[in-house]
């Protein structure tokens, strides 16, 4: 028997995984392959193409040559078999649902998530039939109780935003096996840098390219990878993958692709019929970002340890929620599972609550009052009244972003730099 | 994925070597994964020889069907078996009898499809040998094809394709 591909280190992997250089022109970065379309080479070409018999590129909603790029760099990185972009975190998170939900279905997801995505899964996904379970994914007691023989995946963010909660990824990948269901793990917070969810028994993967893999605030994106592990046949529940699908003139994903059949439905059916592709530009952004994606994660997490334990020890301080401190309840989960650092998302409370809290938003000068996180700048936004304002009180509280909630996306400015603005802005409360 | 490792210059070595391929178990309809992997193998230049005795004598893909490896009137240097694990035992024993007759250098096991007492065998007998992998797939994935749809071919180089 002959040995395995060489394996190469992740920082290797973050700059060359999917982009050799071109085959015609040797360019050495990879092209924006700027193109809606692609020409075939005859009829018959063309039906293979369109019957998925042989690969190649036909529109750029469903393939493109930049965006393959940074779909196979992704895979690559969490580990994965493949990789699929599209054009958001959320519509990352609609795809990979679509590909194993039918009206009627229900899924299990922990209630510690970002507030779009409660509200995605609660409200909208509702209308199309689709119904969630919350549950409280710390509590792996609840979660066993939680399940109903018809959930059809448990979904979690294991380093959840905003509140510095951290999960225990490998119990919860059993007990979702355990009751022949994958677990889909957001893993946009930590990046495969700090956290590789597939070496923990989770099955697929879905990202917010947006954040910390673009890294610079410049791209929207979204990515859905899968481990190839997970047997669909077996579990007996997904007939979108494992029967004919009348989509593709009766056609099973499963049967036909096996361990990348989950991306092909993705990719086929779910991208072509709904149409949420990424761009071409906005790929290339994204795959320059990744290039430089574990330098820059030491950097924020650094500055996030720092800014935190400033915080910790300011007297207007009430309480700061980041894992990498020792006086987080998640300390412990977060040593176990994110060694190289718990991100640089967390959330703290000014003593004088809500007021306090939008006094500071309102006061700082080099920290940006905004709605989102993983930007080269430091971030800050009061939850409640921005991206989870669309829960009630409890629902807030429960997803960690109560009335006296501040958001911290920590950059990599000068750690004293981030320091001194906050150190300013606690002078107005 | 599969538990089984390859090295890729090995695969790459099997690919760019064989030129005819006897399929046991191709099936007519177009939409099986066997007729999938024929039509696409053809497209890259290889001639694929169906067989499958419940179609012996009549066509796919413009291929004369035979019943059984040794009734290929001419030669051939890989035999891709799409049948179950059980049966690619007997299939990759009669490409062990028939390989000088025929000059098969190559048994191959179609994915999910393993025997490894019939590959001993066969490795024993001279024969290379390639268990629970898609020649289409990998194919694809060696040379380029397959990182178009996203698929994480595992390949870091800093050298121009080249087929």
């Amino acid at each position: 028997m002959s040995t395995g591909p060489k394996e190469y280190g992740i920082e290797t992997r973050a700059i060359h995984a999917g982009a050799r250089p071109d085959s015609e022109t040797g360019a050495r970065n990879t092209p924006i392959y700027q193109t809606t379309s692609y020409v075939f080479d005859d009829v018959d070409h063309a039906a293979d193409l369109f019957n998925l018999q042989t690969f190649g590129f036909i529109y750029s909603r469903l393939t493109n040559p930049t965006v393959a790029v940074l779909e196979e760099r992704i895979a690559n990185l969490e580990g994965g078999r493949a990789g699929v972009c599209c054009a958001s975190g959320h519509s990352a998170q609609f795809l990979a649902f679509f590909s194993i939900m039918e009206p009627g279905d229900r899924f299990l997801a922990s209630r510690n998530l970002y507030g779009g995505s409660i509200t995605q899964f609660g409200s909208s996904f509702k209308r199309l039939g689709w119904h969630v379970d919350f549950v409280d994914a710390t509590d792996l007691e609840a979660v066993k109780a939680a399940i109903r023989p018809e959930h059809k995946a448990l979904f979690i963010e294991p380093l959840a935003n905003p509140g510095g909660v951290v999960l225990d990824t490998q119990r919860l990948a059993d007990i979702a096996h355990e009751n022949n269901m994958p677990l889909i793990v957001d893993n946009t917070l930590a990046t495969p840098i700090l956290f590789r969810p597939f070496e923990h028994g989770a099955d697929i993967i879905t990202h917010s390219t947006t954040k910390f893999l673009g890294g610079h605030g410049t791209s929207m994106g979204g990515a859905i990878v899968e481990s190839g592990k997970f047997d669909w046949a077996k579990a007996g529940k997904y007939p979108t993958l494992t029967d004919p699908d009348p989509a593709y003139h009766g056609l099973s994903f499963f049967e036909t692709f096996g361990d990348f059949g989950f991306s092909m439905k993705t990719r086929c059916v779910g991208l072509r019929d709904f149409g949420p592709a990424m761009s071409p530009t906005n790929a290339f952004n994204t795959i320059t970002g990744m290039e430089t994606l574990h330098i820059r994660m030491e950097r924020h997490v650094e500055n996030a340890l720092k800014v935190a334990t400033y915080l910790e020890n300011h007297p207007a301080v009430a309480w700061v929620s980041y894992a990498g401190l020792k006086s987080s309840p998640y300390y412990d989960l977060a040593q176990k599972y994110l060694p190289r650092g718990a991100g640089s998302v967390f959330t703290f409370g000014v003593k004088g609550g809500y007021e306090a809290g939008v006094k500071v938003v309102e006061s700082v000068n080099l920290i940006s009052h905004l709605a989102n996180i993983g930007d080269t700048r430091s971030l800050i936004i009061h939850p409640a009244s921005t991206t989870h304002r669309q829960l009630n009180e409890d629902q807030q509280i429960a997803a960690g972003a109560g009335p006296d909630v501040l958001r911290l996306s920590i950059g990599l400015e000068t750690a004293d730099d981030i320091i001194r603005d906050l150190d300013e802005a606690f002078l107005f409360t | 994925m599969s538990s089984l490792l390859y090295d890729d210059r090995f695969l790459s070595d099997v690919l760019k070597s064989v030129k005819v391929i006897a399929m046991v178990g191709a099936s007519a309809k177009w939409n099986r994964p066997s007729n999938f992997a024929m039509k696409y193998l053809q497209g890259k230049g290889y001639r694929v020889i169906p067989v499958n005795p419940g179609l012996a004598g009549g066509e796919i893909l413009g291929e004369t069907v035979y019943e059984n490896l040794a009734s290929i009137p001419f030669g051939y240097q890989m035999v891709d078996i799409f049948r179950n694990s059980t049966a690619a035992g007997e299939i990759s024993d009669e490409a062990i009898a028939l390989k000088d007759e025929k000059k098969i250098e190559v048994v191959w096991m179609q994915l999910g499809v393993q025997h490894n007492e019939a590959a001993q065998r066969a490795e024993e007998a001279g024969l290379k040998v390639v268990m629970d992998r898609c020649p289409k797939i990998e194919y694809g994935r060696l040379f380029g094809e397959l990182s178009w749809a996203g698929i994480n071919s595992g390949i870091i180089t800093s050298k121009r394709l080249k087929r």
